[in-house]
């Protein structure tokens, strides 16, 4: 990429639009955007959003959306748009499924949070700012010409066409969701200057059933997909473990030009869609993983996106506040403020925890520990050892 | 599905004349494992790189020497299921496949097993669902009705015998994202689904 990146003006950018709200399905659908509007009063209720810091995106170009998704899936996505739509003629396209149901303004909706991520990767690549976090963002199961798993258009993928594009950059994608990154791995398979690493929950039992070890990219594109599936009932201590182990030396090798990381908080115990078993502790740890390599080999260029979380009262805004908190480089207190708990445990189904990191004692142990470890361990190995460019 | 469909048409092959060390060199070359023996287009003896390999001290000797004549074939219309038990029960690496006297083929122990890979895969976005029935007519159609409810598609399924006596598991590739409805739907109408081995107890996942 080109050289003489200036001095970046602002440090952390915050890229929202009431509208991302307007991104629903259905009332009772578990991709639920009162998880963003929750998470954002937490952050304003500690005091860690200032206007200097806010950016309000404009929606994805069809040009943008083009870069990543078939011209016939956009028709399509307009039509299903349309408050008098059929679901039933637009199966061909993932949409009026169960999951991925049609719904008025679907497609300004969804453009809106491409452009947001867009808008994210484009404030730090210009040099503008170091990061940037779009928690509307992270729709990675949207393919080319398909929606799946609740996503209509794929924001990381067009917002990577994007910097690929416009700076050439060399980038990371870093998917820390449950559920594998597929879409985003998919419409980059081919790709040496997109390196995709996915950790996730083995598709075995789980949605979407992908990411298997042996999916590692393809034609020029070989070695630069990789994918670690661990173990259902995976732990904080193992799944970090993984995480520090893959991407240390594999970012080390690459040399990113730009870090974007998904961050799907839906490994959590409490979540109702996965079988992982960790705690918010990796919602701190991870993001401090990714920022800390940012500055050591991309001169802090990092970009934030959401994604998964489906318990949306007790895991995602605490763990997405640790998100813009690392992201500020601000020190968050113990405790989740009482206003905003008072606030919310009203219309919650749960208590609500009071702390930002779980008590170590909440859940009791998973029986089979040292297995789900031992397989992990085994499992990030033979990720490595098939990785060509590490040796 | 048929042999005709996952075989290899274009066959190598030798002639009983040729020698030990053009044989290896073939099967070096093109890296596979066996070898039909034709004359005059019928087969009279396969030789596999083990055969070879036996007989490498002896490079200049014929191939008619060291093959075997008594060579188990199959037929391009069989099914994919007959070729792989044929395969197995006779612990031979390949079968040439025999048309009207003449070799149009050969599946070997590789192409079964890619083929099994295949069909057990994942080739489209889909969430695993085990459910345990008991082994009687109507099961599939039971469960199947539960999936047409929900506007739910499967992209394959598969029956198994259980490891309980009198039931069957069927497994679903379904594509959906949230199967607890319809796995939900399932208990509710009296039928067991497999969890996790590792989950701690029934429901709590």
């Amino acid at each position: 990429m080109s050289q003489g990146i200036e001095t970046p003006t602002g440090k952390s950018a915050f890229v929202f639009s009431e509208d991302f709200t307007r991104y629903k399905f259905a009332e009772d659908h578990p991709f639920n955007p009162k998880r963003l509007v929750m998470t954002l009063e937490l952050i304003k209720q500690l005091g860690l959003l200032e206007e200097q810091h806010l950016f309000q995106p404009a929606p994805a170009t069809d040009e943008d959306l083009l870069r990543v998704h078939d011209s016939r899936y956009l028709d399509a996505v307009k039509r299903a748009s349309l408050p008098t739509a059929d679901p039933d003629h637009f199966a061909a396209w993932g949409l009026g499924t169960e999951d991925t149901p049609i719904f008025p303004g679907m497609h300004d909706a969804s453009s809106l949070i491409c452009g947001g991520t867009k808008l994210a990767a484009e404030l730090v690549m210009s040099g503008q700012y170091q990061h940037a976090l779009n928690m509307a963002g992270g729709l990675h199961h949207a393919h080319r010409a398909q929606a799946s798993g609740f996503c209509v258009y794929n924001d990381i993928a067009v917002a990577i066409a994007h910097v690929r594009e416009k700076y050439d950059a060399r980038v990371v994608y870093i998917d820390t969701d449950a559920h594998h990154g597929d879409g985003v791995q998919w419409l980059f398979y081919e790709d040496p200057n997109v390196l995709t690493i996915s950790f996730h929950e083995t598709g075995k039992y789980l949605y979407p059933g992908t990411g298997e070890l042996t999916e590692r990219g393809e034609g020029r594109g070989y070695g630069y997909s990789l994918n670690v599936p661990l173990e259902a009932f995976t732990e904080d201590d193992s799944w970090m473990q993984a995480v520090r182990d893959v991407l240390v030396p594999v970012l080390n090798a690459f040399q990113p030009d730009l870090i974007l990381h998904q961050n799907g908080c839906d490994a959590h115990r409490f979540d109702p869609l996965t079988h992982l078993a960790a705690t918010t502790r990796i919602y701190r740890d991870m993001p401090k993983l990714t920022h800390q390599l940012a500055h050591e080999l991309c001169e802090g260029r990092w970009v934030g996106v959401g994604g998964g979380g489906y318990d949306i009262w007790r895991v995602v805004p605490r763990a997405w506040t640790m998100l813009w908190a690392e992201i500020l480089d601000a020190e968050l207190p113990e405790k989740v403020p009482t206003d905003w708990l008072e606030r919310w445990q009203v219309q919650a189904p749960f208590e609500l925890p009071t702390t930002f990191l779980d008590p170590v004692d909440l859940f009791a142990p998973i029986p089979r520990r040292t297995e789900i470890t031992e397989k992990n361990e085994i499992t990030v190995r033979r990720a490595l050892n098939g990785t060509p460019f590490l040796f | 599905m048929l042999v005709e469909s996952i075989m290899t048409p274009d066959v190598l092959s030798v002639s009983p004349d040729a020698t030990v060390q053009e044989a290896l060199e073939i099967t070096k070359k093109h890296r596979i494992r066996h070898l039909p023996v034709l004359l005059g287009g019928k087969l009279t003896g396969l030789i596999s790189d083990r055969d070879l390999r036996d007989a490498a001290h002896a490079p200049e000797t014929r191939v008619e020497q060291w093959m075997v004549r008594d060579v188990i074939t199959c037929h391009p219309l069989d099914f994919v299921e007959d070729a792989a038990a044929t395969i197995y029960r006779n612990r031979v690496g390949c079968l040439p496949v025999v048309s009207k006297g003449q070799v149009v083929g050969i599946v070997s122990e590789r192409d079964i097993l890619n083929n099994l890979v295949e069909m057990m895969g994942v080739n489209s976005p889909t969430t695993r669902v085990e459910v345990e029935v008991p082994d009687k007519p109507g099961m599939l159609a039971e469960i199947a009705d539960l999936l047409r409810a929900r506007r739910l598609n499967a992209s394959t399924v598969m029956v198994f015998p259980s490891t309980t006596e009198g039931y069957k598991t069927l497994v679903f590739r379904v594509g959906t994202m949230d199967p607890r409805r319809f796995i939900h739907d399932i208990q509710n109408a009296g039928y067991s689904v497999v969890q996790h081995p590792s989950a701690l107890d029934d429901g709590e996942v």
